[in-house]
């Protein structure tokens, strides 16, 4: 993996990929928060990372950050140590909406500009380069007339647009998103996906923490499915199953099932199946647990 | 007019004013972080901490900033293992500590009350500064003011986001350092100027005065630091007429400057807020 890394010429835009082999993080007061986990992703991915809160989410994305060093096994980013990675501005990071302090005097141009700092030089001072990248990324979020506004003045779904600006100018290949839905409107999560798959289609790489099961099979060609350890991780078709959400979730979700019996008067045995995370509900409907999700939940608002 | 000109004729008030106007610069640029974490008793506590470094090192004859600035890391090692250590929260953990170091510090200047004054530590003593403290002073002040030119925006983005801090490749922590160290030598600095009860006022006022007049961190540093600039050479330059103490003018003059912006701040000001809520209602 080393040697890969030392191929990587400066000016070269590495392909994406996250690697985390046996990996198991212990916080300082001794707790394990991760034990031996494992998966792999590759370019053109929008992974969705689930479980349990206190489940470990956080600590993979802080360890992908570097916040944290695995006591055991193997992280790399493209390829790269995770240093190397964040040094090279590879890894780009959308905050959860509670991690901010809105009432920061920033404008919305000065927090995307935030995303240049690793392109500039040691006194940040940006250059024309910097400005058209804030400015396009601002632009494909929908929000450059916003551009003057201070952070705190904007509604829930502009706030994420202004990071995902960020994450854009940036021009991260590695994109962690934390919570993207949360706190925000059925259109602006619309908007959010839509944004989401063009990056996918450009190669880049996106890993999700969410409580939303029910849009997960709507955009996420990957799931890794989280519970001090990873339990599952592979295509959403077959690792977004009943049987792994079970596993991972226990008795924490609510969980409704409507037998064949209850829904028709016919022999057909087939049953609907509601999970939800108290957001989108994840609905399931056939006589067999392990069926693939169904998509299409327009309509599955809570 | 002769009158007015007076205090440029002695070179005690010469020196006071300018180097007044130094550390209250540097101290405003310090007040805009600190303010916007929510640790603006640190550098209260900090001021408090080092009295017995100080106190020491005038006992030992060694320069007062090296005992000021090793008591201040005590301190703030003191609170980090307290608030690690128990459930305290944190205004109760520097309350102990600095108490506690200031406490110290009394009971070493009362036990060999020739070695220092103790009121010129605790009102601080800027008309009386000897020639080594004012070369100690500004070397300390032009130091810092450098460094925080040179890497404003990079402490900014360890302020306002972490995470992405690390995203493009800067050391947090190494940062977060950097500047606990910048805050603890200015505040050995401030000392000198208006005393240990009236850094806080240094190191908070101009950056919450700001605050209510602009949206944007540079400008907010500008504004602040301008305001800790004026304020400190104008409150020395006043302490001449009035014969008071120079520490508590320059607060006073910061207070005015707050309260103006506080109700006459065209956007987050009460007269400011007013009008929007009228506007907004007839909308």
């Amino acid at each position: 993996m080393n040697r890969e890394a030392a191929e990587i010429r400066p000016g070269q835009v590495p392909t994406p990929s996250i690697v985390i082999s046996g990996v198991t993080v212990r916080y300082a007061n001794g707790v394990t928060a991760v034990n031996d986990a494992s998966f792999a992703l590759g370019p053109g991915t929008i992974c969705a990372l689930v479980g349990v809160n206190g489940s470990g989410k956080s600590t993979i994305f802080k360890t992908l950050m570097g916040f944290l060093k695995p006591a055991q096994g193997l992280v790399s980013i493209a390829g790269m140590e995770v240093r190397a990675a964040l040094k090279r501005g590879l890894v780009a990071y959308v905050p959860q909406a509670e991690e901010v302090d809105w009432t920061f005097p920033v404008l919305v141009d000065d927090v995307v500009m935030m995303g240049r700092y690793g392109h500039m030089g040691f006194m940040r001072l940006p250059r024309k380069a910097d400005r058209e990248a804030a400015e396009q990324a601002l632009e494909r979020v929908n929000m450059l007339e916003f551009r003057r506004r201070q952070i705190g003045e904007l509604s829930g779904g502009q706030r994420k647009r202004v990071f995902l600006a960020r994450a854009l100018a940036q021009g991260g290949q590695v994109i962690l998103l934390d919570e993207p839905f949360t706190g925000v409107d059925v259109k602006t999560e619309d908007q959010i996906v839509g944004l989401m798959r063009e990056l996918r289609a450009e190669g880049r790489l996106m890993l999700v923490s969410t409580h939303n099961l029910g849009s997960i099979p709507d955009f996420c060609d990957q799931v890794v499915i989280v519970n001090k350890t990873v339990l599952a991780a592979g295509p959403t078709e077959s690792t977004f199953t009943q049987d792994n959400l079970q596993k991972a979730f226990g008795g924490a979700l609510r969980h409704f099932r409507l037998e064949g019996a209850s829904l028709h008067a016919d022999a057909d045995e087939r049953r609907v199946t509601v999970i939800t995370d108290d957001e989108r509900p994840l609905v399931f409907y056939g006589d067999r647990d392990h069926e693939k999700p169904a998509a299409g939940r327009k309509d599955g608002q809570p | 007019m002769e009158l007015l000109l007076e205090p440029f004729g002695y070179q005690y008030m010469v020196k006071a004013i300018w180097v007044s106007a130094l550390v209250g610069g540097v101290c405003a640029f310090l007040s805009c972080y600190l303010m916007l974490k929510g640790w603006s008793l640190m550098g209260d506590a900090l001021a408090h901490a080092i009295v017995p470094g100080v106190a020491l090192a005038y006992l030992l004859k060694v320069p007062y900033a090296a005992g000021a600035f090793f008591s201040g890391l005590l301190a703030a090692l003191a609170m980090a293992l307290v608030r690690v250590r128990t459930q305290l929260r944190e205004d109760a953990v520097i309350g102990i500590v600095f108490t506690t170091f200031f406490a110290v510090g009394l009971l070493i200047v009362s036990i060999n009350p020739t070695s220092v004054n103790v009121q010129s530590i605790v009102l601080g003593n800027i008309l009386g500064i000897s020639d080594e403290d004012v070369i100690q002073v500004a070397i300390i002040a032009f130091v810092s003011l450098t460094i925080l030119l040179l890497r404003w925006k990079d402490l900014m983005l360890v302020f306002f986001d972490e995470n992405q801090a690390r995203a493009v490749g800067l050391s947090p922590t190494r940062l977060k350092i950097l500047f606990f160290v910048l805050l603890s030598a200015c505040t050995v600095a401030a000392l000198q100027t208006v005393g240990a009860c009236l850094v806080i006022a240094m190191v908070v006022t101009p950056g919450a005065t700001a605050y209510l007049l602009t949206d944007r961190f540079g400008r907010l540093i500008a504004i602040a630091v301008a305001m800790g600039v004026t304020t400190s050479a104008v409150g020395a330059y006043a302490s001449y007429f009035l014969d008071g103490s120079t520490g508590g003018l320059i607060v006073v003059f910061q207070t005015a400057l707050f309260l103006l912006a506080f109700l006459f701040a065209p956007k987050h000001g009460r007269l400011g807020a007013r009008r929007a809520a009228r506007v907004g209602g007839a909308a």
